[in-house]
């Protein structure tokens, strides 16, 4: 049976390992940066549309351009070695491509990544936020709450709904992460959808291809379930 | 400011990848504002089969747009002016389809196409990012029709209109922006798309399956840099005057939906 190969050869946890470390990564800092969008759009502030427009750009732009934005950002006579030779902070281009520099790779997916889709999660917010009723926020002014205090026992609570499903999309969509993957790690770093992707059109192995496939979904099942879970519990009180 | 960084992050990448694609190569390795500019790379590009390419994506786009619309407007219109037994669980169901692994679909579509003959057609691709995109259509053409006042369709029936006059002379015009936004949407995933189309294509390939294939070392090909530049130039380009348009439906159509 193929998806019982592939569990029980080497490849496995190496894949699954990537796969999962390159959500845990790129998950969060997306949630982080969001919120923090959030909020500074939450001001009105000189040049805030413009701001918003290309904040939320990378949402049309295809994950196989973002991809070569990054590379063009990074490679050896890329933007940034450059500007830093230029700048004498280096004397050596940072090496980012190549299997000897796969965790420089790996950081170069991250990056990508962060450019790429963190917009989706912020839309998610932002909307949410735009719900939440301004007195609250008002009243929480007046009472002399800290930006800490608001934001930990005010803003949160009240987004809670859109982070949750911000957080469980993008969760999802991580999971399959495939031509950011492929075209700046080449195959270096394998992961689910690289794998998939591999094993039927160079190996032309399509049962195991669907094996890997297969992972994905329950993958996608499994995180779903837990949030769905998590999700649950308060509405049950 | 925060802004501005903002800005830049999201900006010089953009703006430098363009700025590589129309500079002269050798100027290009050598300055960090390249001097020299030309459209050799844009043209070589061109040439060796992105056009062909870009045409073939835009014609996968627009087919994209018109199965998923036939399925899936109903079904939003239904959803966003009724209410009905199971609705909650239909939407519920829709919610999942949206989250559905494109490339559990893909590999064994390409399987079941070499045997009834859609592998390598366009129609083929479209098939399955009408499959991608219907969950979207559906969820979020029903927030477009909800937010066409029921008052409007119900006036026009009293006025002698039947059901489909008041869809085609009231609600449809009413609901034309943000369906059209709808629209641009399904043709950004579709054009951007790029695992499906790589799988079920080998010679008909769209832009994005195109650039995967020639630019990925390990996999066969490995592009030179100017043709990596044109080809993220060429990918980026329709979404500059598609965000301006549907900016203002980012709320509608990712915000209130679930």
């Amino acid at each position: 049976m193929p998806l019982v190969a592939i569990v029980t050869s080497k490849r496995f946890l190496e894949v699954l390992g990537n796969t999962l470390l390159l959500v845990a990564v790129v998950v969060p800092l997306q949630f982080v940066l969001a919120l923090a969008a959030t909020l500074l759009f939450a001001e009105s502030f000189r040049g805030k549309e413009i701001a918003l427009y290309f904040f939320v750009l990378p949402l049309a732009v295809s994950d196989v351009a973002a991809a070569l934005l990054w590379y063009t950002m990074l490679s050896p006579r890329g933007f940034l070695n450059k500007l830093l030779l230029e700048l004498g902070v280096v004397s050596q281009p940072i090496q980012f491509f190549g299997y000897a520099f796969r965790h420089m790779e790996f950081l170069a997916i991250v990056l990508c990544e962060a450019w790429r889709a963190t917009a989706i999660v912020f839309v998610n917010i932002y909307a949410g936020y735009q719900m939440i009723d301004r007195e609250l926020i008002e009243a929480s002014e007046v009472f002399g709450l800290s930006f800490a205090q608001r934001l930990r026992h005010i803003i949160l609570p009240l987004l809670k709904p859109s982070i949750e499903s911000a957080l469980l999309i993008r969760t999802l969509f991580a999971l399959q992460t495939f031509a950011p993957v492929l075209i700046l790690a080449g195959l270096d770093i394998p992961v689910l959808a690289t794998e998939t992707f591999y094993v039927y059109a160079q190996l032309f192995d399509a049962p195991k291809a669907s094996a890997w496939a297969l992972l994905i979904g329950i993958l996608t099942f499994i995180v779903s379930s837990v949030y769905v879970y998590i999700l649950r519990t308060p509405e049950v009180r | 400011m925060a802004a501005v960084l903002l800005v830049l992050w999201i900006g010089i990448p953009l703006a430098y990848t363009f700025l590589a694609a129309l500079a002269d190569v050798q100027s290009y390795y050598e300055q960090l504002l390249p001097a020299r500019y030309t459209l050799e790379n844009i043209g070589m590009f061109l040439q060796l089969g992105a056009l062909e390419a870009a045409l073939r994506s835009l014609a996968v786009a627009v087919l994209t747009i018109i199965i998923s619309f036939a399925l899936g407007l109903p079904a939003g219109y239904a959803l966003g002016r009724w209410a009905f037994r199971g609705r909650e669980a239909f939407r519920l169901a829709i919610f999942s389809a949206r989250i559905f692994p494109v490339m559990i679909m893909a590999v064994p579509m390409a399987s079941l196409f070499i045997s009834i003959g859609l592998y390598d057609t366009l129609i083929g691709v479209a098939f399955i990012h009408a499959a991608l995109a219907l969950p979207f259509v559906v969820l979020i053409t029903s927030s477009i029709f909800a937010s066409v006042p029921k008052e409007l369709e119900e006036a026009g029936m009293v006025f002698g209109l039947t059901r489909w006059q008041v869809f085609a002379r009231i609600t449809a015009p009413l609901a034309a922006p943000g369906l059209t936004a709808a629209a641009m949407f399904t043709f950004v995933i579709s054009w951007n798309e790029a695992f499906a189309a790589t799988i079920l294509a080998s010679r008909e390939r769209t832009l994005p399956a195109l650039t995967v294939a020639t630019t990925v070392a390990g996999v066969g090909g490995a592009a030179p840099d100017p043709y990596k530049f044109a080809s993220a130039a060429l990918l980026s380009l329709p979404a500059f005057l598609i965000m301006a348009y549907m900016r203002k439906y980012l709320t509608v159509m990712w915000g209130s939906q679930r």
